[in-house]
């Protein structure tokens, strides 16, 4: 299928195409440009929902019951359920979505389970592709669920409009999300597992926490309590998500979009000029003379790439 | 045991022997392998002398048989006054079928019924479901209504046997239908023997056959516990189960240790809800797998009956000797059972009950050598009983109690068991007890790893099975008779459901199934409403739907 | 991006059987091999099993079931994934399936069936040989 075709067949919504699309985005193949080139004017429609937390608080369950939620209220949503690649092996299980498998056969619902291979800056370009594909396909909502665990993470959760960080009480799980820095980014904190002990104490450390946090910003982030496993506290939650966005729609939206824009470019700007720089590097052989000329101390690794960039340059004009 | 005097001499000849035969034999005889373990992974010395167990106190850690820590044996004289009870698992296809079979196992010697469900059954759905589809009488008897049941023991009087059954989820259901037909046939309440397995806990990590929440589900378990000993006296409410956990690839040492974390958290639920420990202990029982490694399977049985005993005195206070007593079922293990040359796994059965019989088991299931590739036939449950046979009445092992005791490899290793097991049971309160370590995975990430490096071992080699991984036949063709449930029976299963549907007095389904919603809204114990239930006609899928609209269902962890 | 393409793998569980110890055993030394796998869980409907595949776009799946319902279902998932087109995914399967079944099995469209006892290395040998390429 030649890509035009292929993201004309995800523009109509035809759940084959949109698998096949988000794999050629995870191989990287170099189809992907031209097809998303086709499918990214027509995205932008849908409401982006990050769900982030520490492994254990029930994430993948919450998403199962958020997705019924909203599959009530007559939505079509989409997941994107990242987990982690083994750094010895470059496997993966791909569990996430074993939570929501009863919704696998409805088709206003698809679920897609990602794997980080081991390059989590590229994922999170990756990821921004496969939303898109769901935003082109005419979901409604899209959810992407990664495990809250370092800063690369929450550059791929950045790609959503709300952020909800789920914790569990007991978990010890507030310190954990503090060091992997997702305390700052979210707009919802929902606190799952709330049958449990020191689940109120849990809420009044996040409250206390996001307090002392609390600037400039015009929304204040909120604390929710769920049981997910039980479906306790999901409607309520989605009524805050609703009301972000509302918030979202009454400006803030245009400028949180404008600086998600911004980094896209960059990112994608800086991705172009490295590939563009080491490929013709690369096939000329002259990185390993440079890198000789490098250990040789013939040369410093500034001025070698100033020389690079200045080559370059020439050759472009010329 | 020994005294110093004694144990110093050993020890100094030990030496002498490490230092002069030992060596010149190994110069020349070196051993097949640098080390050997046994399948908890614990490693085998070369041998055993009265130094491996020098702290023991005879008194204290082996006894008499009868008595307390019953390290030798429940009872008095053992197998030398009554024989295990013989009790082969069965059923398939239609409850006539199966009927047929309990029939023809009770005139080949049987002493007791065991009844298998098929998996519509088990997870509590009626046999024209959707989910059911496929499934209906494939692996044991397919039960939809007490219509089902009045043919299963049709021609069989309730009084004459006893009868275990292999359910969980919806066992209250089925110990009602049996009551039903213990009141229909004018049998006393009081004179039905038999075991409803009824351990929901292992479901969760092992089995994985489960309806509804953890909580929910024990609290079901406690009803029945509760009703047998107000009213069941010769009931065994419950069969606290090792054997699934083995199966799903726990070690020996794991399979005793989370069986008896699992009958710790049933004990406490009962107390829970204002028990005597005295007054419903004496009727738990257990029930276990046995493998391979012969040894470590009779100090497993062994150990377990020991540890079981010294958490009933002393972590819950038991008096009565009977509370303390560890009553055992044991199946052979089906997992070992090779596809390839069947008949080779007449052997491995015959190791694994002699290990069960050693070990003084009360009761023995022995697989059929066909398992591997399907249900049983006839001539292959025959065989199976016939090991059982050959080993009471030929091989002399029951002569004697506990013939193993005192053997000082089969002590040693006992002792091994009991301290692994005690140490994974102070692992799990520390973590706050069974639920929690339910919800963490902690079971079953335990028993994933062991699963896997058996596996794992099998595949390097490192581990031999015949026939698998070495003596292998080249080209092999199994032939041997399959047992076929034939498709009809799902579709004469279903004409019988629909038909007792439309017949039923649909006016007191309706209002037995109220009430039962009502009373498990109020938290009240099930069992008498259930009774009621069953015998208006209304179905095991209704019954499971009302507790289900209750308690919501359980979706399972998955660990891998 | 990583430029190697990953070989995805759906392990399912059709039927209500819970032996789950061989299927976790599989999913366990795909992954180890450097496979996606994902796992669906007990107790699959065909419909759910299928829709699954097809989201995730895998190359591989492998169907387990112990509880003799596969004369049943294997079809209808065969079927299914006929009207779905996916018919560039490899099918195997594994579990008690007896050996006279085998042939109607592989007539439907399941390229191989393992037997107990089969060693993981087999398996991964034969997924990886096996495994069409997309795209």
């Amino acid at each position: 299928m030649s890509y035009e075709e292929l993201a004309r067949m995800v523009l109509k919504g035809d759940r084959r195409s949109i698998a096949r699309a988000i794999t050629l985005i995870e191989n990287n193949h170099p189809k992907t440009q031209q097809m998303m080139s086709q499918l990214y004017r027509h995205g932008g429609n849908a409401h982006i929902i990050g769900v982030t937390g520490p492994g254990g608080c029930g994430k993948s369950t919450l998403v199962g019951k958020l997705v019924k939620e909203f599959r009530h209220k007559n939505k079509t949503v989409g997941v994107i359920a990242v987990d982690p690649s083994s750094p010895f092996t470059g496997g993966a299980f791909l569990g996430d979505r074993i939570r929501m498998q009863e919704l696998s056969a409805d088709e206003g619902v698809f679920i897609r389970s990602m794997a980080t291979r081991n390059n989590l800056g590229g994922l999170a370009r990756a990821t921004k592709d496969a939303v898109c594909v769901l935003d082109a396909s005419g979901k409604d909502v899209i959810i992407v669920e990664t495990v809250g665990a370092g800063q690369s993470e929450v550059d791929i959760i950045k790609v959503a409009h709300t952020i909800l960080v789920v914790l569990a009480p007991g978990l010890g799980d507030e310190i954990q999300a503090i060091k992997a820095g997702i305390m700052e980014i979210g707009d919802i904190f929902v606190v799952n597992k709330a049958d449990r002990e020191n689940a109120d104490r849990a809420v009044i450390d996040i409250r206390t926490m996001l307090e002392m946090n609390s600037g400039k910003q015009e929304w204040k982030p909120v604390v929710v309590k769920t049981i997910a496993i039980e479906g306790k506290g999901v409607s309520q939650l989605v009524e805050k998500i609703e009301e972000h966005r509302k918030y979202l729609e009454k400006g803030a939206f245009a400028s949180k979009r404008r600086e998600q824009v911004e980094t896209e470019f960059f990112e994608v700007l800086r991705q172009k000029i490295e590939e563009s720089f080491l490929n013709d590097l690369k096939k000329k052989r002259e990185f390993d003379k440079i890198l000789e000329k490098i250990l040789a101390r013939e040369v410093d690794p500034y001025t070698a790439a100033e020389n690079v960039i200045a080559k370059k340059l020439k050759n472009n004009k010329d | 045991m020994f005294d110093k005097k004694e144990l110093a001499r050993i020890t100094r000849e030990k030496e002498r022997w490490q230092q002069t035969t030992l060596p010149k034999w190994l110069s020349e005889h070196p051993e097949r392998q640098k080390e050997f373990h046994n399948t908890s992974g614990a490693r085998i010395n070369r041998l055993y002398t009265p130094e491996d167990i020098q702290n023991m106190n005879y008194t204290r850690d082996i006894g008499f048989p009868g008595e307390y820590p019953f390290t030798r044996g429940i009872h008095a004289t053992m197998h030398r006054g009554r024989l295990w009870t013989m009790r082969q698992f069965s059923g398939f296809g239609t409850a006539e079928q199966t009927n047929k079979r309990f029939k023809y196992l009770l005139s080949e010697g049987e002493t007791g019924l065991s009844i298998a469900f098929d998996y519509p059954t088990i997870t509590g759905y009626d046999s024209d479901h959707p989910k059911a589809q496929g499934e209906v009488g494939r692996c044991g008897v397919a039960i939809s209504s007490l219509k089902d049941f009045e043919i299963l023991f049709d021609g069989i009087p309730v009084d004459k046997v006893t009868t275990s059954m292999t359910i969980n989820g919806p066992a209250a259901v089925l110990l009602a239908m049996y009551i039903a037909i213990g009141d229909k046939q004018g049998v006393p309440r009081t004179m039905l023997g038999g075991t409803t397995q009824n351990d929901m806990l292992k479901e969760f990590f092992a089995q994985k056959l489960c309806i509804f929440p953890p909580k929910p589900s024990v609290k079901l378990v406690t009803d029945i516990i509760e009703y047998c000993a107000k009213n069941l006296p010769r009931w065994n409410p419950i069969s606290i189960s090792g054997y699934h956990i083995r199966e799903a690839g726990a070690s020996a040492v794991q399979e005793l240790a989370f069986t008896l974390y699992d009958g710790i958290a049933y004990v406490e639920s009962a107390l829970e809800r204002g028990m005597n420990v005295d007054e419903f202990a004496p009727r738990l029982s257990f029930f276990f797998a046995s493998h391979n490694d012969l040894f470590e399977e009779i100090a497993k049985f062994r150990a377990a009956r020991r540890l079981w005993a010294r958490i009933m005195r002393e972590r819950f206070k038991a008096k009565k000797p009977r509370s303390m007593w560890m009553r055992m079922h044991v199946q052979t293990s089906g997992c070992t059972l090779t596809a390839q040359q069947p008949l080779n796994n007449i052997i491995r059965v015959t190791i694994q009950s002699l290990a069960a019989v050693l070990g003084g088991t009360q009761s023995l299931h022995t697989n059929s050598f066909d398992e591997a590739l399907c249900l049983p036939s006839e001539e292959a449950v025959r065989v199976a009983l016939r090991t059982q046979q050959i080993i009471a009445h030929e091989s002399g092992v029951a002569n004697t109690v506990d013939a193993i005791g005192g053997s000082y490899y089969v002590e040693a290793l006992t002792n091994e068991m009991e301290e692994k097991a005690t140490k994974y049971i102070e692992k799990i309160d520390n973590m706050g007890g069974v639920y929690t370590a339910i919800e963490k995975g902690f079971f079953q990430k335990e028993i994933a790893d062991s699963a896997f490096k058996y596996q794992q071992e099998i595949d390097t080699h490192k581990r031999k099975i015949v026939g698998v991984n070495d003596y292998k036949i080249a080209n092999e063709c199994i032939t041997i008779p399959l047992l076929r449930v034939d498709p009809k029976v799902e579709e004469d299963q279903i004409k019988r459901l629909q038909k007792t549907r439309k017949e039923r007095d649909n006016k007191k389904v309706k209002q037995t199934l109220d009430k039962l919603h009502d009373d498990a809204e109020k938290n009240q114990n099930l069992m008498p409403t259930i009774i009621d239930a069953v015998k208006a006609y209304a179905t095991l899928g209704e019954i499971c739907d009302v507790l289900r609209g209750v308690y919501g269902e359980y979706k399972e962890l998955i660990i891998i | 991006m990583n430029q190697e393409r990953k070989i995805r793998v759906l392990i399912a569980k059709p039927g209500l059987d819970s032996h789950d110890r061989g299927a976790k055993i599989v999913a366990r030394a795909l992954r180890d091999a450097g496979m996606e796998v994902i796992y669906t869980g007990l107790r699959q409907t065909p419909e759910q099993i299928v829709e699954t595949a097809l989201q995730e776009d895998v190359d591989v799946i492998g169907l387990s079931i112990l509880s003799g319902a596969h004369t049943t279902l294997f079809p209808r998932i065969m079927e299914l994934i006929k009207e779905k087109g996916l018919n560039d995914v490899l099918v195997f399967a594994g579990g008690i399936i007896p050996e006279e079944d085998v042939p109607e099995m592989k007539k439907i469209g399941i390229k191989e069936i393992f037997g107990p006892g089969t060693p993981t290395e087999t398996l991964v040998k034969y997924v990886k040989e096996n495994v069409k390429k997309k795209i």
